[in-house]
């Protein structure tokens, strides 16, 4: 629980582009008619992401209009789930995970990079380009520390390449996604122990387990005979 | 140790490609019209045969649950649901099935609503999992697209499959208040009964199962279920991905047979623990949910859901937190408890007021700013929490405290004695309940 309030300056209006508004009925497709609440989470989802990575209100207002949803309604969806950003957050918005398996990991020393280069959580950088904020567990804990900045998780990191990935940003080079140190997914770091049988993958195993059905059809004619 | 061809997620670290074609290479979508025509009764008690228990961290047996689903009725249409919220603490076994292996869920979803009569399927994916939601959206659009799922698909159960996600709330990982989610509303648990069986997303019978249940389904159908009871101790059935994080050398998701000793685990996948086993302190072996269990009893246990609920813990999510000696344990303890306090949802003032309470009183325990007494009230108040809420937030808050008092109340009484052997302008003050 905690408290969350809306933006104090609003923008005057919010319309969805032709695309979004497009892809916004298509999510409403997905459930049955006369359900078309449950579309409320994602349709909020998608002005947010049109709206800079922040939720104003007339996008709230906008989607409970499309929806036939009392206003109320979907304000407190917007205010119950932590995702939806109330205020403005920057270009690129950090989200730190400080759980205890990622502090386990360091994720302190990943933190005090944010406190030194960004400043104190949840307010915007002067040059506009950086807000973070620390979050609970984004569940990569076998990359732990991790961070998310907007769409992308960024894993297994150092206060070093942590420090670099956000030069990177700001000065708008490419960047890696996912493990910064060359990991590929949660593979352990030393060496894949497992997998490593290729007839996994050439499919000679395939239908061999029909076999087992194929013998208890021949057993069953045999007591038949 | 599991032999590679008896795994069940052979592209756990997404060294291959996860498109169809790559999948049905490495079995999935192998004859599942063949089990598919074997019949609802067949699938059910070939599930139940094997034992599979529920791998989001309750331990239910799976082929039980779909059993509960009622006959098909046309004015209430069955749903089934599938929980890919993954938010436990230490837990991230969901996301690799999603993004590099979806065809064995997707698969899953076809024959488990099959087999409780179900025409649709939701999965339900933790909002921030937005590049595993895109991976898991394509290979449904894939699998449509070759006519695998869909009204008129070459299995002959009409089905179709929709992606939904959340917006980043723990507690719409329990089952009822993903369900409210789903419908458009705040994540707040519901009262059971009425059971999702009964009543369940829009009021109709539902089954919600975890990500990893649904997607062992198809391959324990194909191997049998002698073959995935033959792995792990007796009631403690099959194969397991187990996500090892923490002070190990190599944390890593792998999957293992179930009863897997854990200094086993530890030595042949992970490398150890960081500074070899003397240097261990604690591990949490089930997700931040379940209590701690300290070096000595760990070490040689089998990790299963009866060895470590014997030692008052669980398996739980199989989401193995390892602490080494240099781990401040009360602070480890004293963040997961803001964790809960930052995720009750409010809807039972146990929950909503008890979480934050204990969390201030065991963060100034980790300074060492505490009174004795204060120790057994913590563990009293934990106490009053269990079991007094609608959802199991409030147990899941109050056990790792229990696991800390239970284990290192040495430790929180040495520092309360370092604190106020030391002068301090302020004395400490009790703390009122607010």
């Amino acid at each position: 629980m905690s408290v969350r309030r809306l933006a104090q300056t609003q923008p005057a209006s919010f319309a969805f582009t032709p695309d979004n508004a497009a892809q916004a009925q298509a999510l409403i497709a997905k459930y049955p008619d006369g359900r078309q609440a449950s579309a409320v989470v994602p349709l909020l989802w998608l002005a947010q992401k049109q709206h800079d990575y922040w939720l104003p209100k007339p996008a709230i207002e906008e989607v409970a209009r499309l929806l036939s949803m009392p206003v109320i309604r979907v304000m407190e969806i917007a205010t119950f789930y932590s995702m939806f950003n109330l205020e403005p957050v920057g270009k690129y918005f950090i989200q730190l995970c400080g759980t205890t398996p990622c502090a386990l990991r360091g994720a302190e020393a990943v933190r005090q990079v944010c406190l030194d280069r960004i400043g104190p959580q949840k307010q915007v950088s002067s040059d506009g380009i950086f807000a973070w904020a620390e979050v609970e567990c984004l569940g990569a804990c076998c990359n732990a520390p991790m961070v998310q900045i907007n769409d992308d998780y960024y894993e297994d990191l150092t206060p070093q390449n942590f420090a670099k990935l956000l030069d990177d940003l700001a000065a708008g080079r490419a960047v890696a996604k996912g493990s910064q140190t060359g990991r590929s997914a949660s593979a352990p770091t030393g060496g894949d122990t497992t997998l490593s049988d290729t007839q996994l993958y050439d499919g000679s195993q395939l239908g061999a387990w029909q076999k087992r059905f194929a013998e208890s059809e021949a057993t069953k004619v045999e007591t038949k005979a | 140790m599991l032999a590679d061809k008896d795994r069940i997620f052979t592209n756990l670290y997404g060294r291959h490609s996860p498109a169809l074609k790559a999948a049905q290479m490495r079995g999935a979508w192998d004859g599942t019209k063949f089990l598919i025509d074997r019949g609802r009764d067949w699938i059910i008690n070939e599930m139940k045969a094997s034992g599979l228990r529920g791998r989001g961290g309750a331990g239910f047996p799976t082929g039980l649950k779909w059993s509960f689903m009622p006959k098909p009725d046309p004015a209430r249409p069955s749903y089934l649901v599938v929980n890919a919220d993954e938010s436990e603490p230490g837990t991230c076994k969901d996301r690799e099935i999603l993004r590099n292996d979806p065809h064995l869920l997707i698969e899953g979803c076809l024959i488990a609503s099959m087999a409780m009569g179900a025409h649709a399927c939701y999965i339900y994916v933790r909002g921030e999992y937005i590049e595993e939601r895109d991976a898991l959206e394509a290979a449904v659009q894939e699998a449509y697209a070759a006519n695998l799922i869909g009204r008129n698909n070459v299995h002959g159960w009409p089905f179709d499959l929709y992606v939904h996600h959340g917006a980043g709330a723990y507690i719409c990982g329990e089952e009822t208040a993903l369900l409210e989610s789903l419908e458009g509303k705040k994540g707040m648990p519901r009262m059971k009964p009425p059971f999702p069986a009964n009543m369940g997303l829009y009021g109709c019978p539902t089954t919600v199962n975890n990500v990893e249940s649904i997607a062992v389904a198809p391959t324990i159908l194909r191997r049998g279920a002698a073959w995935f009871a033959g792995f792990g101790a007796k009631n403690n059935a099959g194969t397991k991905l187990f996500c090892i994080s923490g002070h190990v050398n190599n944390p890593c998701n792998v999957e293992e047979a179930m009863s897997i000793p854990f200094r086993e685990l530890i030595d042949r996948h992970c490398g150890g623990v960081r500074g070899g086993w003397d240097n261990l302190l604690a591990v949490i072996p089930g997700g931040s949910s379940v209590r701690c269990v300290p070096a000595d009893q760990i070490i040689d246990t089998p990790m299963d859901f009866d060895s470590l609920s014997k030692l008052r813990s669980g398996l739980g999510t199989a989401a193995v937190i390892v602490m080494d000696k240099s781990t401040d344990i009360v602070r480890a303890i004293a963040r997961l408890s803001y964790f809960y306090k930052h995720e009750s949802c409010g809807q039972c003032t146990p929950c909503r007021e008890g979480t934050g309470w204990m969390w201030r009183v065991v963060s100034r325990m980790a300074e060492g700013r505490a009174q004795k007494r204060e120790i057994d009230m913590l563990l009293d108040v934990s106490k009053q929490i269990e079991g007094h809420t609608i959802c199991a937030l409030g147990d899941a808050a109050a056990w790792p405290i229990q696991g800390l008092i239970t284990h290192f109340r040495p430790e929180i009484e040495r520092r309360i004695d370092a604190y106020s052997a030391n002068p301090h302008s302020e004395p400490v003050q009790m703390m009122a309940a607010q």
